[in-house]
């Protein structure tokens, strides 16, 4: 028992998700010490909401890049689902249940359409993803005018909230949607990658897609699924971005997909396809709102954000580097 | 359509014969819709003063796939050497000393950044997309911090003559794009440098295990690429008459489109910059064209992405 515990630990420190949780212990430890405002239930909850968007998109470009894809456009895609829910709302009216449906079902014919051209066409998916994001995006601010929408009725602006309590600096806190719709988004991603055939499958199409293909496997359908999965999840957070800012603009989301892209793989999740691991990303997204919120309670001007998030980017791919080419030597 | 292509008998490849038959396609219309106002010689002008800044950007990012890599710190190194050489400039805007030492300071943050991403590649064994994303993170960061996020302006005459003179009215950023152009075009096809990096782009191992250290020639694959961002910096400084952290982010994807549908292959080891240099006529026009008949931009953005893809569907279904 002990012997089994120390072997898995042993295999668990050579691993990246050690060293991404030791630098986030460090770094927690630090900021518990600096700033008494850190550790309050109030600010996990604060970090929380404000990572909602991040964290949601990152598992969908997780599955994408296991598969061996990428998905540049994703952002495009929430932007056009967020601007039909609105409009949607903002006429009609409708439930929570009505917004997710129709911001799922959007993401995901645009997801199936990414999916068909770069099955099809056999280009690398980040020439094509490119091209989709400059299409959907010209096309999304030219109908829209880039105008803004806003003046949503009331069920919408406040929102679910459950468990609330009042927190040490006053204001009242509590699971909200954009909290609640991150962890579920988490546990049908993780349910979805380790416990389920298709995600296996989804590995194994990112493994060796030849491979795969010859077992029977159907990449297109794979494809089709991966893509069309991104897209349902940047829908559902572009539903819950437009919670928290209780507004539309149509250019809003543009440029967040390096942002989405360097958590993803700050958490280890290779960009060939086939490695990595959902908790891992999590850790990424965690490393990233930590070290953003942490400055921002030190005091330090928002101008060190960019540069220490780059550093940390900088050193933590340099590490994985590092460790792949060690394992290499000795597995040779 | 069969017959257009078979009457192009050029001596080049299937790219730049789909790229021209694109063109003659869009010229044909332009003729037909503007006529004389888009083939004036104030629209041509206008046309080839503008194309440079991303043409010169196309090439950076091209050099980098053409190795198989990419480069997602082009604008970011642009900034990076605009807010280097304005911020020079501008202690003594009269002397011509100071000048040459601001090109020469630029061309030095060029070198380092290049050198940076050259090592994390080369030497680390960072994949190109994650060493150059974190790079650029990094240098966004490094302009803001140092620039305190605020506009550099002012520069000299001398410097601004780069970005908005000309020379019997061809523009000066269009001689200065050629220029270059031509030279890369001359270390790709005429040096050893050049064969290594085409060789690199089609079988990396094998190039290194036939004795070719490619360690070494990606560094000074990622220099090159730096130091045509240096020379973006200046036209963008010339044309706009400022600096600042931020200019110019939506050409970082523009420049992958318009390398790859100059037919340079994302994996690596095909491509010629001849290409390259339809490919920006192409988009180009599209762009003035659309402008003329007031088209929004935001349509030619799009349909800059869909002529990409349809170009990508004529390939494929040929090949």
């Amino acid at each position: 028992m002990l012997n089994q515990f120390r072997c898995s630990l042993s295999s668990f420190t050579k691993r990246h998700e050690f060293y991404l949780s030791l630098m986030i212990v460090l770094i927690v430890a630090v900021l518990t010490f600096t700033s008494e405002d850190f550790l309050t239930l109030g600010n996990i909850f604060d970090m929380s909401v404000s990572s909602a968007l991040l964290g949601i998109m990152a598992c969908g470009l997780f599955v994408v890049l296991i598969a061996g894809g990428i998905d540049i456009s994703f952002p495009a895609t929430a932007a056009i689902a967020q601007y039909i829910t609105a409009t949607y709302i903002v006429m009609i009216g409708g439930n929570f249940m009505i917004a997710f449906a129709i911001a799922i079902v959007v993401g995901v014919l645009l997801g199936m359409i990414n999916a068909t051209l770069v099955y099809k066409l056999k280009v690398p998916a980040i020439i094509i993803t490119i091209s989709t994001l400059n299409v959907f995006f010209g096309l999304l601010i030219y109908f829209s005018n880039g105008e803004w929408l806003y003046g949503f009725p009331d069920w919408f602006m406040d929102g679910i909230e459950l468990f609330t309590f009042t927190g040490s600096d006053g204001y009242d806190y509590g699971l909200s949607l954009p909290i609640l719709t991150l962890v579920g988004m988490i546990a049908v991603t993780s349910f979805l990658m380790s416990k389920t055939r298709l995600g296996r499958q989804i590995y194994a199409v990112g493994g060796n897609a030849d491979a795969a293909s010859r077992i029977g496997i159907n990449l297109f359908g794979i494809n089709l699924f991966v893509y069309g999965y991104m897209g349902a999840l940047a829908g559902i957070a572009s539903v819950v971005q437009t919670q928290i800012t209780q507004s539309v603009a149509p250019n809003s989301l543009m440029g967040f997909e390096l942002t989405v892209l360097a958590a993803v793989v700050l958490g280890g999740t290779s960009m060939t396809g086939g490695k990595g691991t959902l908790f891992g990303v999590v850790l990424g997204v965690i490393l990233l709102a930590v070290a953003k919120n942490g400055l921002t309670l030190l005091g330090v001007p928002s101008y060190w954000h960019t540069v220490v998030t780059g550093l940390i980017i900088v050193c933590s791919i340099s590490m994985t580097a590092i460790n792949e080419k060690k394992q290499a030597l000795q597995e040779a | 359509m069969e017959q257009v292509l078979n009457s192009l008998k050029l001596p080049t490849d299937k790219n730049i014969r789909y790229l021209l038959v694109i063109l003659v396609g869009i010229l044909a219309v332009m003729a037909f819709s503007s006529g004389q106002a888009f083939f004036s010689i104030d629209n041509l002008q206008s046309m080839s003063s503008q194309m440079p800044l991303l043409g010169l950007l196309a090439l950076a990012m091209a050099v980098c796939m053409l190795t198989g890599g990419i480069n997602l710190s082009i604008i970011a190194t642009t900034n990076a050497c605009g807010l280097v050489m304005a911020s020079i400039i501008t202690q003594a805007p009269d002397s011509s000393a100071m000048l040459v030492l601001a090109l020469f300071g630029g061309l030095i943050t060029a070198t380092v950044i290049g050198l940076l991403n050259g090592a994390l590649i080369a030497y680390v064994g960072v994949s190109p997309i994650l060493a150059t994303l974190g790079t650029m993170t990094l240098i966004n960061g490094l302009n803001v911090l140092i620039s305190g996020g605020s506009v550099i302006s002012g520069f000299p005459e001398a410097l601004l003559v780069l970005g908005n003179g000309s020379i019997f009215g061809v523009p000066m950023p269009l001689i200065l794009f050629a220029g270059f152009a031509i030279g890369l075009w001359a270390l790709l096809e005429h040096t050893s440098l050049g064969r290594t990096i085409y060789l690199m782009g089609s079988n990396e191992k094998a190039t290194r295990f036939s004795g070719i250290n490619t360690q070494k020639a990606t560094l000074y694959v990622y220099v090159i690429s730096s130091v045509l961002c240096w020379v973006a910096a200046i036209v963008m400084m010339a044309k706009f008459n400022s600096a600042k952290a931020g200019y110019g982010e939506s050409y970082l994807l523009t420049a992958i489109l318009a390398s790859v549908l100059g037919g340079i292959n994302p994996d690596g080891g095909f491509g010629r910059i001849i290409g390259i240099g339809l490919a920006l006529i192409v988009l180009q026009t599209l762009e003035s064209g659309f402008n003329l008949l007031g088209v929004s931009s935001y349509l030619t953005m799009a349909l800059w992405g869909g002529i990409l893809i349809l170009f990508i569907f004529l390939q494929k279904n040929k090949a």
